[in-house]
């Protein structure tokens, strides 16, 4: 049986060379609390880590964990209770163009064209126009959106609007790219093609990613490490190290690694016998055994035609 | 490609369709005062005289109710004298169509009665300028400061309670007094409207800027946006179809402050007009005039709706569904 732990000599070595690089981003200490109308709720507990430059660290765990939180802290759209977070060894101070974010909800400028949304960030740090223009177009050429320049974003599919969220994120050059669950919102076939998407994206340019999610095979997919959040409170449950090797391709998802950290992931997020937590998603109400039956008792949707 | 043909074809169906619908909710309506007025077994309780005959105090052109009428006809045939005559008739308050349509247009090619009373068109031109001031100003007051209260929920909860509390308050009210602080000519009359849809306008646009999304607010600050220009460059372009249909909401409330408002002071405008013609009994000009008002009202909305898909691309398809 393979462990999860187990890592070829290639992996192992690309960890290392991981370790080498410089740390963009180190959370150390980090706490969040914030009052409900039932008393103080303890959001995040004691989350430690950091991101190595280039890494793609993806942060998992079931609904309510505090993930959510973790990546608005990060940002700077909400303020940490206590502890700190770096970036390139200095704290962070409300939102800047050094992180850039994509949401899950498609948070794109209605009123600008896609080409004019990706100007924005650009602007905003006062390029001219040409400039932000020239950047924009670049940029949407990376994401294969040129010949949509000029469309607005409700003529665009979901999964294009997400590549134009990603383009206008990177325009602004960040040090790292904050992802909260962004692909949650797309059919399986456009999310798994976004995926393949996001790692060309990465490969060919300096970007770290920390990405978001709740779905174990993206993760395990995209990421080099994944840290394991718990909910009530949101701690740390263990930073793994994702022992599939890169490249990566939809087809590792029958490999013995790929099923070794997937298991790893599920026990977990969905310990078994947990004890009925009763605020998990997964803790569902049993079904009544002996439904009530609406139908009449030949007509059988299982069985053969009557 | 046919596919696309035949949404066109659709489209211009849904559209023809859609003009027959606007038509015909006017159609009804007008159809029914047609019916009224011309078909004589549906209503006309009053008879018209034509001819007096031997009833001394009847005159041509009288309207008498019909009881009145019947009851000098048969006294007058016990007398055995001449019988008069007339023809069923509506009351005076209810003109027929055909009389209100000659009003609307004699109204603008004859000279007024009163010598130095302004022309139908000169009151209407007048209306139109006060209701364009009044709203004008409410606008430079109300639109900044409801994108502020909306921003900003200190100055929300600052100012919103005692805004909340004067949009209670009549805007006549404030007649006498208006007129007191303004003198007896335009000033107070635009200030009534100002009044009536100042207090509306703050509260009302003030809600719709809360309603923008917050994630756009968000995404811009992560894009580097900060201070004045995250109202500027987010706030402002984010609500503004929504903004635009407030306002095109509220300058009709500001048209039906107009009657009351013209009414203070020296009496002006259409509403001038109304009110002189309805003293002389004169009420297809009161119609002709009540029309013009809905006729402007409505075709001043449908301009500024038609004005609002142009300027807006990214709102249709919000508004088309």
């Amino acid at each position: 049986m393979t462990s999860y732990l187990d890592q070829s000599d290639a992996v192992r070595e690309r960890f290392d060379a991981i370790k080498q690089r410089e740390v963009i981003l180190e959370v150390r200490n980090l706490h969040k609390r914030f009052p409900t109308p039932q008393g103080e709720t303890e959001a995040l507990r004691n989350v430690n880590f950091q991101v190595h430059r280039r890494e793609l660290v993806c942060v998992i765990g079931a609904s309510g964990c505090g993930k959510s939180t973790l990546i608005r802290i990060l940002a700077g759209l909400e303020k940490q209770s206590s502890g700190d977070v770096l970036l390139d060894g200095a704290p962070v101070q409300g939102p800047g163009r050094d992180r850039g974010m994509v949401f899950q909800g498609y948070s794109l400028f209605p009123w600008l064209s896609v080409q004019r949304n990706v100007m924005f960030g650009p602007e905003m740090s006062g390029r001219s126009k040409d400039e932000a223009a020239s950047a924009a177009r670049l940029w949407l050429d990376m994401v294969g959106l040129t010949p949509f320049a000029d469309a607005y974003p409700h003529q665009l599919s979901g999964g294009m609007r997400q590549r134009v969220a990603i383009a206008r994120a990177l325009v602004n050059e960040p040090r790292i790219l904050l992802m909260d669950e962004p692909f949650g919102a797309l059919d399986a076939q456009t999310r798994s093609r976004m995926q393949t998407h996001l790692l060309e994206i990465w490969k060919n340019i300096d970007i770290t990613v920390l990405f978001i999610t709740h779905d174990l095979d993206e993760a395990i997919y995209l990421a080099d490490r994944i840290l394991v959040l718990k909910p009530h409170p949101g701690e740390v449950l263990e930073m793994i190290e994702v022992p599939v090797p890169r490249p990566r391709s939809a087809a590792q998802i029958a490999t013995p690694a790929f099923r070794a950290t997937k298991a790893r992931l599920e026990a977990l997020i969905h310990p078994p016998a947990a004890g009925g937590d009763g605020d998990d998603e997964t803790a569902q109400p049993e079904l009544p055994s002996n439904m009530v039956r609406f139908t009449l008792v030949n007509d059988n949707v299982e069985g053969g035609v009557q | 490609m046919k596919n696309e043909k035949n949404q066109a074809v659709g489209r211009a169906r849904d559209r023809l369709q859609q003009a027959g619908i606007v038509f015909a909710s006017f159609l009804i309506p007008i159809l029914v005062w047609c019916v009224v007025s011309y078909v004589p077994f549906i209503w006309h309780p009053k008879v018209q005289v034509t001819d007096p005959g031997a009833v001394d105090y009847f005159q041509p052109g009288m309207l008498v109710d019909r009881a009145e009428f019947d009851e000098q006809r048969a006294l007058v045939r016990q007398q055995g004298l001449a019988l008069p005559s007339g023809e069923p008739a509506n009351p005076i308050y209810l003109p027929a169509p055909h009389a209100v349509a000659k009003a609307l247009y004699t109204g603008f090619v004859t000279p007024p009665v009163q010598k130095d009373a302004p022309w139908l068109h000169q009151s209407l031109w007048h209306s139109i300028q006060i209701i364009f001031w009044g709203f004008l100003i409410s606008s430079l007051i109300g639109v900044p400061l409801g994108i502020l209260c909306g921003t900003y929920p200190l100055l929300a909860r600052l100012s919103e309670p005692f805004i909340e509390f004067f949009r209670y308050l009549p805007a006549p009210a404030f007649g006498a007094l208006a007129v007191a602080i303004m003198g007896i000519y335009d000033g107070p009359k635009i200030a009534i409207i100002v009044i009536g849809t100042l207090f509306q306008q703050v509260l009302i646009i003030s809600n719709t800027t809360r309603k923008l999304e917050a994630t756009l607010i968000e995404a811009a600050r992560t894009l580097g946006t900060r201070g004045a220009r995250l109202i500027t460059r987010v706030v402002l372009p984010g609500i503004l179809p929504d903004l635009y249909r407030d306002q095109r909401i509220l300058l009709g409330w500001a048209w039906t402050y107009l009657i009351v408002a013209e009414l203070i002071g020296t009496s002006s405008g259409i509403t001038w007009f109304i009110t002189q013609q309805a003293r002389y009994q004169h009420f297809d000009n009161v119609y002709a005039a009540i029309v013009l008002i809905g006729v402007i009202g409505f075709g001043s909305d449908w301009l500024l709706e038609r004005l609002g898909t142009r300027l807006f691309p990214w709102d249709s398809a919000k508004t088309r569904k």
